[in-house]
């Protein structure tokens, strides 16, 4: 194409505003670390970055209704896309405070000084001692955002692609920030990177193919070219797999999920609650996005290995749960079997499918979020008491923690009269209707199970008598508090009045492109 | 819809003061909320509230029952309210709504009412418990659950009310948590229930696909309209008598309730008399429309009656623990009551006739059985006691008129109700309805026999309790509510049954009683012979046991028979073997996992982080290149067959 044809696309700023304002936030969070005084940087941060994040969900209410495909086609910020923007907006913000929490009892915070130290070298003795403070992590996290943002709003493979390299770059650092346990934190790093990176490589492979087959990479255009079936479909569906392969590593779906265990547990946990809730909501965005609008019309070809995708997902989430003795790992398979629940919401192809798996991606987001957030408040004198068997009778002595953790495991186990069972309901009924009954079936036996490992916990923590050195329950600072608290809320709402918002991510759909 | 035999169900618009009646569940509800997340704070009047929750919705109850009698007859006394629209997925409606109407109403008034004076008996009882104010959080939870269950417009709410009972019910039975048998209690109380819940939520699941709702009067109308196959709802009726077997203590799930006394006492009169156990016979009850249609599971409704009522009967000869023998009674009076609900239309009313009598005389006896216990320091066991009515003159009289009213003795309430439901079990023809009639009037003779043993145990014959114990009479506090429970338990079946006012006023929810020509054997003549069996009950009782002086233990040689009624007819053996031992293993198994895991801790917890931190670090250098062959694999795999379907198709 020779440059004299090339003009500027058009751009809606305004309609890109929950894109933006996270960037501009991660910029000035940037300069905020060059050039703020030590005294204020962290607090500066914490205002800089929650700024962002308010300005951001405020976009989205403000855009509510309106849906513009705009950059050439590339970008279509429509219903589904600002739903999810708000909700990773919302979490972002439970994240930041989790993040921010730098009160007495959390001993200086979840976050290394100097990341790059040998663990248990001199350098690293002499950087905790100094007692300097790390901020960097604000503005990655804003930069992660801004990639979450743009990543459900991409209607276009090439830009897609690009949003997902911003999200996940930063998450890789982030994720070799933990104050405590270096090791198994820069582990998870440099794990996370590895198989991110082939994961992506995946990634571009299906996009070649696809453009090779439709000669375009925007959704719609791959839609148009698979309706009219006059190229070499093998292309398509190779495409289609290996696009997918690099989608479903993102979502933590069964057998792209190994890493996921690791990596949560080796993470900071603020982090981890970070990548557990707002990555996901992301992650199933684009992917909401691409099979709603590209494969839709494909109609069973594809089924069958997704079918066996969601399957396997619920089962390895659920049966691998129950036997781990570590509460974030036991999490983190949690999170790979709920991946599998909104897996169904994809498969089932219609509109009730697309309002339940957002509507389902909030809900559990916001426990999820909740439930780290009481992880980083039981602490053993070196750090988070995540071994099981230290919960032990914790019941007894914080009966306020604890009931908070039971009714986010009760959430995540789909109990009635939290948001978990509305969500899990939502997703269900639009998967009956979608014709995948069976896979409804797995899905209402694999809750079963996992039920049992959350109720496991429960009655560890309520019936089991209390350890004698058993771990200490900080008393949380504002900001966790205040994360929690927000968590508890929307729990219990969503659970008894999930009408306003059902009614709201109902009136989202459909895609436009 | 087609003409059909039945008229349809349709509910009226709550007006003016039903509009309350969302505040019946509220009220305990609030309680509950206060109690149990205020913490120490509410400690100084957590008790008060625990009490003021459910007298306030008897209150209301009281006020809406006097409204409803002052309205016509029919579909105006069925007052349905919207709450909220609870899940509206297209295709899928919910609302959350309450249903008043007669039959609700009286189970309303019987939850609130009993279990208010229970509440009041409590705050006695209770009184040196550290974990009072937990326990009526507790008991507010119990009633705000089970009035959610009677209330409920559609079988979704009412499931959520029946899970709730179930928690509630797990959290007092094992309220006592340090005490392993309360623990273990509790928990067979939850598993066995669980069995049962299955039973319900698949009822709900069919009901929902073959009608398309699991509202009340869609449900009801649908299954009357004759268009849902026979076979189909033959299985919605035996899902939901599982449902009912759990909850109400029905063979084959009866054993969780002789266990369950390990609970406070107030909390096994709670159980026994107001809720958890009727909510069985109000499922039945509730559902007529459906076994209307569903002859079969209609009679195995009557068999399981008929079956537990004498199972109960015989277990309770057996035992010497007095709340023990209480539970088995509780089996057995239950047993009645489905073998009336199972004679269908025209008997519904006598079996919560009989219901709402037995409601009164065993909370009352319940709570004279704690008082007994809360004189003679905690103890249980019959032998220890004995002439106990010299001490403890009024526990003594209010127990008397609950014994009375159980054996059926005339003119308390229990007279009434069980003849009733001898009579409808004799009317009912052919040879089903002679052995049920038979069995129903065997059982009165067996009650008659276990309920003087205690009687006579009790409060009569020699003093055997130990020289440490003083028995004496119980507070005002807990005197009070037992004397009008007494009082009910003696005028209570005389009103109701009065000129038919309990039926009349039943007919909107239950159907008309049915006007029976002619009796098989005369009314008068079949009281005369019940009356005779039970003094032959009562005779033969104090013939065995009131002759001579009881030992104070139980005698280790006992006859086979004995030995399996001791052993609640091996009830608990099957149990064991079915629901028990898989369970056990699986949680021996993680139980094992754990202790290694906390004694790794104990034992050293140095070495134990060090090992444990090197295995992490060897497990995963190995990991990251299986996790990328796993990826690559996943991906191939994939792609294959999503290109060989294609090829394929």
């Amino acid at each position: 194409m020779a440059a004299a044809d090339f003009t500027a696309p058009s751009i809606a700023y305004g309609a890109l505003m929950p894109v933006l304002i996270p960037a501009g936030a991660a910029i000035v969070g940037v300069l905020v670390d060059a050039f703020a005084p030590s005294t204020i940087r962290w607090r500066a941060q914490v205002v800089v970055a929650l700024a962002g994040l308010a300005g951001a969900l405020v976009a989205c209410g403000i855009l509510a209704g309106e849906h513009h495909v705009t950059a050439d086609t590339a970008i279509s910020v429509d219903g589904p896309a600002l739903f999810l923007q708000g909700t990773i907006a919302v979490l972002g913000i439970a994240s930041v405070l989790l993040v921010a929490d730098r009160s007495p009892g959390m001993d200086g915070g979840a976050f290394v000084a100097s990341a790059a130290t040998t663990p248990g070298s001199a350098d690293e003795r002499a950087s905790i001692r100094s007692g300097r403070i790390q901020t960097e992590v604000f503005p990655l996290m804003m930069f992660a955002v801004t990639g979450m943002m743009l990543f459900p709003a991409s209607n276009d493979l090439l830009l897609l692609f690009v949003a997902l390299e911003v999200l996940s770059l930063p998450l890789y650092l982030l994720c070799g920030l933990a104050r405590r346990r270096r090791l198994l934190s820069q582990e998870a790093a440099v794990k996370y990177f590895l198989l991110g990176a082939f994961a992506s490589a995946f990634f571009l492979y299906g996009l070649a193919l696809l453009y090779g087959y439709a000669g375009t990479v925007s959704l719609g255009g791959i839609h148009d070219a698979a309706v009219s079936g006059q190229h070499n479909d093998t292309l398509l569906f190779l495409g289609l797999a290996l696009l997918a392969v690099g989608l479903l590593f993102k979502v933590g779906a069964a057998p792209f999920h190994s890493w996921i265990p690791d990596v949560y547990q080796g993470a900071p946990t603020p982090i981890t609650a970070f990548m557990a809730s707002a990555t996901k909501v992301a992650g199933f965005g684009a992917l909401l996005r691409v099979f709603y609008v590209s494969f839709g019309g494909l109609g069973w070809e594809w089924r069958p290995v997704a079918w066996g995708i969601a399957i396997m997902t619920m089962i390895v989430g659920s049966i691998f749960a129950i036997t781990q003795t570590d509460v974030k790992r036991m999490l983190a398979y949690s999170s790979i079997a709920h991946a599998g629940f909104i897996l169904i919401g994809i498969i089932a192809l219609n509109k009730s499918g697309l309002s339940g798996s957002m509507f389902y991606l909030l809900t559990y987001g916001i426990t999820t979020v909740g439930a780290f957030g009481v992880l980083t408040l039981v602490r053993d004198p070196d750090g988070e008491a995540t071994h099981l068997s230290r919960w032990a009778g914790l019941g007894r002595r914080s009966p306020l923690v604890a009931g908070v953790f039971a009714l986010f495991l009760l959430a995540l186990a789909g109990i009635p009269l939290t948001s978990g069972f509305t969500g899990k309901f939502a997703v269900f009924s639009a998967g009956v209707s979608g014709g995948a009954t069976p896979l409804v079936i797995v899905g209402v036996i694999t809750s079963a199970m996992a039920a049992f490992f959350y109720v496991r916990v429960i009655v560890l923590m309520f019936f089991a008598d209390p350890l004698e050195d058993g771990p200490v329950v900080v008393i949380p600072g504002g900001a966790t508090s205040s994360a929690i608290a927000i968590s508890v809320a929307v729990t219990v709402v969503l659970g008894v009045f999930p009408q306003p918002l059902l009614n709201l991510a109902n009136h989202a759909v459909p895609f436009y492109h | 819809m087609t003409s059909t035999t039945t008229a349809a169900v349709q509910y009226a618009h709550a007006t003016g003061v039903f509009k309350l009646t969302f505040l019946l569940i509220l009220l305990p509800a609030i309680g509950a909320a206060v109690l149990l997340l205020g913490g120490k704070r509410t400690n100084a009047w957590g008790h008060l509230l625990g009490c003021a929750m459910p007298i306030g919705s008897f209150v209301i109850a009281v006020i809406e029952f006097f409204a409803l009698i002052g309205r016509d007859g029919g579909e105006n006394r069925q007052l349905d309210q919207h709450l909220f629209s609870w899940v509206p997925v297209a295709g899928f409606h919910v609302d959350a709504n309450v249903l008043l109407d007669p039959l609700s109403i009286c189970f309303v008034l019987l939850i609130t009412g009993v279990g208010s004076l229970i509440h009041i008996y409590s705050i006695g009882y209770m009184e040196h418990d550290p974990d009072r104010r937990r326990f009526f959080g507790q008991l507010n939870l119990f009633v705000a659950a089970m009035l959610l269950l009677v209330l409920a417009d559609n079988y979704l709410v009412l499931y959520v009310g029946w899970e709730g009972v179930g928690l509630a019910s797990y959290l007092l039975i094992g309220f006592w948590h340090h005490k392993p048998s309360a623990a273990v209690a509790a928990k067979k109380a939850f598993l066995v229930n669980r069995v049962g819940d299955l039973g319900l939520s698949f009822a709900v699941m069919l009901m929902f696909t073959t009608f398309g709702t699991v509202a009340f009067d869609g449900v009801f109308n649908g299954a009357s309209s004759g268009h849902a196959r026979t076979g189909t709802m033959t299985a919605i009726g035996l899902l939901l008598l599982l449902g009912a077997c759990g909850k109400s203590a029905q063979a084959p799930l009866q054993s969780w309730l002789l266990d369950a006394m390990e609970g406070p006492t107030p909390v096994s009169a709670l159980i026994h008399a107001a809720t958890m156990v009727t909510a069985g016979v109000y499922l039945v009850a509730r559902s007529g429309a459906i076994y209307d249609v569903a002859p079969h599971a209609r009679l195995l409704v009557e068999i399981v009656g008929g079956v537990t009522l004498v199972m109960g009967a015989i277990i309770g000869c057996a035992y010497d623990d007095i709340k023990k023998v209480l539970a088995a009674s509780t089996m057995s009076q239950i047993g009645y009551m489905m073998l009336a609900v199972g004679f269908g239309p025209g008997a519904y009313a006598i079996g919560i006739l009989h219901l709402l009598t037995h409601g009164f005389f065993k909370a009352n006896m319940f709570l004279g059985a704690g008082s007994v216990m809360h004189g003679n320091n905690d103890e249980v066991n019959m032998r220890r006691y004995g002439g106990l009515r010299h001490v403890m003159p009024v526990t003594f009289m209010t127990f008397a008129f609950g014994y009375l009213a159980i054996i059926g003795m005339i003119p308390f309430s229990g007279f009434f109700s069980k003849d009733k439901i001898i009579e409808v079990a004799l009317d009912h023809g052919g040879a089903s309805g002679w052995i049920f009639g038979i069995v129903a009037i065997a059982g009165a003779g067996m009650t008659a026999f276990y309920m003087t043993r205690l009687m006579l145990m009790t409060f009569f014959g020699n003093k055997r309790w130990p020289r440490d114990v003083h028995p004496h009479e119980s507070p005002k506090v807990m005197l009070v509510p037992m004397a009008i429970l007494a009082a009910g338990s003696l005028v209570l079946g005389y009103l109701l049954i009065l000129g038919g006012s309990l039926q009349h006023f039943l007919t909107p929810s239950v159907g008309p009683s049915l006007e029976v020509g002619a009796h098989t054997i005369s009314p008068v003549v079949l009281s005369i012979i019940t009356l005779a069996v039970v003094a032959g009950g009562v005779g033969a009782a104090w013939w065995i046991i009131g002759r001579k002086p009881v030992a104070a233990e139980q005698a280790p040689n006992v006859r086979p028979y004995a030995h399996a009624t001791r052993r609640s007819l091996t009830g608990d053996a099957v149990n064991e073997a079915v629901f028990m031992r898989p369970g056990q293993y699986l949680t021996r198994a993680l139980v094992y996992f754990d202790n290694r895991g906390v004694d790794g801790i104990v034992n050293g917890f140095a070495a134990g982080v060090g090992g444990t931190s090197a295995r992490i670090r060897r497990v995963q250098t190995g990991f990251v290149r299986s996790y990328a062959l796993s990826m690559l694999g996943g991906a191939l795999a994939i792609g294959t067959t999503v290109v060989l379907l294609r090829v394929g198709s």
